[in-house]
């Protein structure tokens, strides 16, 4: 028997390639696993399945024409990436925005980062094998999507944000939806807690596995909900405000242990907070105009470089452009969390079961076109 | 044989076989069907609806196109038991039908050893599923099939065990004797432990949520059944359900009264509809409990049933040797 269980070295080990076509692997993640029995020995994740050049088209185009693709990188979160493109280019240009538009893309941002999130919520408990809550979660993102389609006319790659300000004005219609949204989902919160967090299965499926402490997500670059998890309290919208998030009061969740868990509970808590703040901006919500008028066409973007970062749903995320003098970058580089997150995987996996692995990877949310760009 | 051949136990035995046949793939193809409408309920939408009136000729559908469909048969698979396996899982599990008493003296072969007979076939299920995993050639097959053998011969022994209690306090293995003396008291009241040990091992047993890790969709893609198409695939899904209903069946033989109404109490209703309506019942509990819970992982299922069920199964079975004895 030993013999049909051992490979041309003579070990043990046999190598199973999770994906890019599998059910759990979120996209086109490739996943290589050397196993011992059930055990994994060694993971090596190979990305590049969804390269798509938007870093080149970036150093190719004007900023206005690059700016649809920023809602394509990370298909999940495409109105912050909107909003973290205009904000970079308003800083590099010094562009000055309107009030009422600054609340408009919090709001909007915000409800993105809560869709996000559900589908997370909805997509971890179908990789640890509960199927219904996928169904409920989505029945509620599906309430933000309606709410930005009344404002942004679509339901997925917004491209909503214009420099200076935005596309278009709220009205009382989106307003009145945005609050049924929160008193919706204020009553759905208490549900998900006893339904899933509190389930005994869940609890035991996730709690302890896949630990990352500070250290490792220190070395790796890790932000975002799993590095809250882990106990820091690094935020982007707290650290370094931009926009008027300095104006609201929310809090930062963080973990104590950095496991599964702990990362589940982290994003289920930032949903609420997120809910908090789009309240506040509902009710401090400014009138005035939305768009600053005369933006030039092109923009005279003056030689030097420029770093803005913000915090999408998965973590610590950056435009840096170089500029040289003429109408589009010299380099355009977007820092992305999940590269950084993904990657934590090759320390993390090994030790733990084929199970464990799948639930790692849905723990720590990774969108695999946003590594490969 | 003074009716000759059609009143000869021959005959019976031929009419019992083609009624279970019939009886055993509508049963699958309800089944199916119930199970797509329970999870579309809990799910917030109406599941199947398109096909016949609420969709009920939806399986039937799905039947017909299961059979156009081709069997591919992978690279470098051992073809005999790749075919071998979807008709090893499936022939066995019909055999369950024939001890099985739907009413009083409405049971196709009353055996003295009926309840053996039902388990001794149903373990054949395993070989059959480690057959198919290990003949697809396929790493996620063989991995499932691997999960399966370790996870059936686990659970089968509280499984055992717990049937076992009961057996002790009828003294028969025959099915039909064990409803007769559940007339008054189901045995459910008398021995809750045991029911409720045979129902998650029974959940085990036929590899259903939350103990599906063979067929696990989001580790294993499809566990055993990755590399079969068409019918291949088909039997398999039927074999699952079949043997769902013959878990279930066993289990309101054995705990809740077979035939029998409430505490004796019949409300003119026939025997055949006592057992069908629980049966469905217990089939219901097992669709509700799938479409609700998260799955466990592999070492939690096997520690639940060597480090909790088998000592508490045990146990139950010493203390109802005991009291039987005393009585």
């Amino acid at each position: 028997m030993d013999e049909l269980v051992k490979n041309e070295a003579g070990d043990r080990i046999y190598t199973l390639n999770l994906g890019p076509q599998h059910p759990s692997t979120h996209g086109v993640l490739r996943i290589l696993l050397d196993l011992d029995g059930e055990y994994i020995v060694k993971a090596d994740p190979v990305i590049g399945y969804g390269h798509r050049g938007h870093e080149k088209m970036g150093e190719n185009r004007l900023y206005r024409q690059f700016f649809p693709n920023t809602s394509r990188i990370d298909y999940l979160a495409g109105l912050l990436y909107n909003h973290g493109f205009v904000l970079t280019v308003e800083k590099f240009a010094g562009i000055k925005v309107p009030e009422r538009a600054k609340y408009i893309r919090v709001i909007a941002s915000e409800l993105n980062r809560i869709s996000s999130h559900l589908l997370w919520f909805g997509t971890y408990l179908l990789d640890i094998g509960g199927i219904t809550p996928f169904l409920y979660a989505f029945d509620d993102r599906e309430q933000i999507l309606d709410i930005l389609d009344t404002i942004t006319g679509s339901r997925l790659t917004y491209s909503y944000c214009r420099l200076g300000g935005v596309a278009r004005d709220v009205d009382s219609k989106f307003i009145d939806m945005t609050r049924a949204f929160l008193k919706r989902m204020s009553s759905r919160w208490a549900d998900y807690e006893a339904l899933v967090s509190k389930n005994v299965i869940f609890i035991h499926r996730t709690r302890d596995v896949g630990v990352i402490d500070e250290e490792l997500a220190r070395q790796y670059g890790v932000t975002g909900p799993n590095l809250r998890a882990c106990g820091v309290a690094f935020d982007v919208r707290r650290s370094e405000p931009y926009e008027v998030y300095d104006r609201f009061d929310f809090e930062i969740p963080t973990g104590s242990r950095g496991d599964a868990l702990d990362r589940y509970d982290v994003r289920f808590r930032e949903m609420q907070q997120s809910c908090r703040i789009i309240e506040q901006a509902l009710d401090h919500l400014p009138e005035g105009e939305i768009l600053t008028p005369k933006v030039p066409q092109k923009l005279p973007v003056p030689k030097g470089e420029v770093y803005f970062a913000f915090e999408s749903p998965r973590g610590l995320t950056a435009y840096y452009m170089v500029g040289d003098g003429s109408q589009t970058p010299y380099r355009c580089h977007i820092r992305v969390p999940s590269f950084g997150n993904l990657n934590v995987l090759n320390e993390v996996l090994p030790g733990t079961l084929v199970a464990d692995a799948i639930a790692i990877l849905g723990s720590i949310d990774v969108v695999i076109p946003e590594i490969d760009r | 044989m003074s009716e000759g051949f059609w009143g000869s136990e021959w005959f019976r035995l031929i009419l019992g076989l083609v009624i279970v046949l019939a009886f055993s793939q509508l049963n699958a193809l309800f089944l199916v069907w119930l199970e797509r409408k329970v999870s579309g309920h809990i799910q917030l939408r109406p599941g199947p609806m398109e096909v016949g009136p609420h969709g009920l000729l939806q399986t039937i559908a799905d039947g017909v196109k299961l059979i156009g469909k081709e069997l591919i048969l992978p690279l470098q698979a051992d073809k005999k038991l790749f075919f071998l396996a979807p008709v090893l899982v499936f022939t066995p599990v019909l055999v369950g039908f024939l001890v099985l008493p739907f009413g009083p003296g409405l049971v196709i072969h009353d055996m003295n050893v009926g309840v053996l007979l039902v388990f001794a076939f149903s373990t054949i299920t395993v070989l059959a599923i480690l057959t198919g995993g290990w003949a697809s050639n396929n790493k996620y097959a063989l991995l499932g099939a691997v999960r399966s053998v370790a996870q059936n011969v686990a659970y089968e022994i509280p499984l055992l065990l717990a049937v076992m209690s009961v057996v002790l306090m009828v003294h028969s293995l025959s099915f039909s004797q064990i409803v007769e003396s559940q007339k008054t008291v189901w045995f459910i009241f008398i021995q809750p432990l045991a029911a409720l040990i045979y129902l998650i091992a029974a959940t085990a047993e036929t590899n259903r949520a939350p103990f599906d890790i063979p067929e696990a969709e989001s580790e294993l893609v499809a566990g055993f059944h990755t590399e079969y198409s068409g019918m291949g695939f088909g039997l398999f899904f039927l074999a699952e359900y079949t043997n769902m209903f013959i878990v279930c069946a066993v289990a309101t033989s054995l705990f809740l009264g077979g035939w029998n109404g409430l505490f004796g109490i019949s409300l003119g209703i026939p025997g055949v509809c006592w057992f069908l309506l629980k049966t469905y019942f217990l089939i219901f509990v097992i669709m509700w409990v799938r479409w609700t819970f998260p799955r466990v992982r592999f070492d939690q299922l096997m520690n639940f049933s060597w480090k909790v069920m088998i000592p508490l199964s045990l146990a139950n079975l010493v203390i109802t040797a005991i009291v039987v004895k005393i009585i």
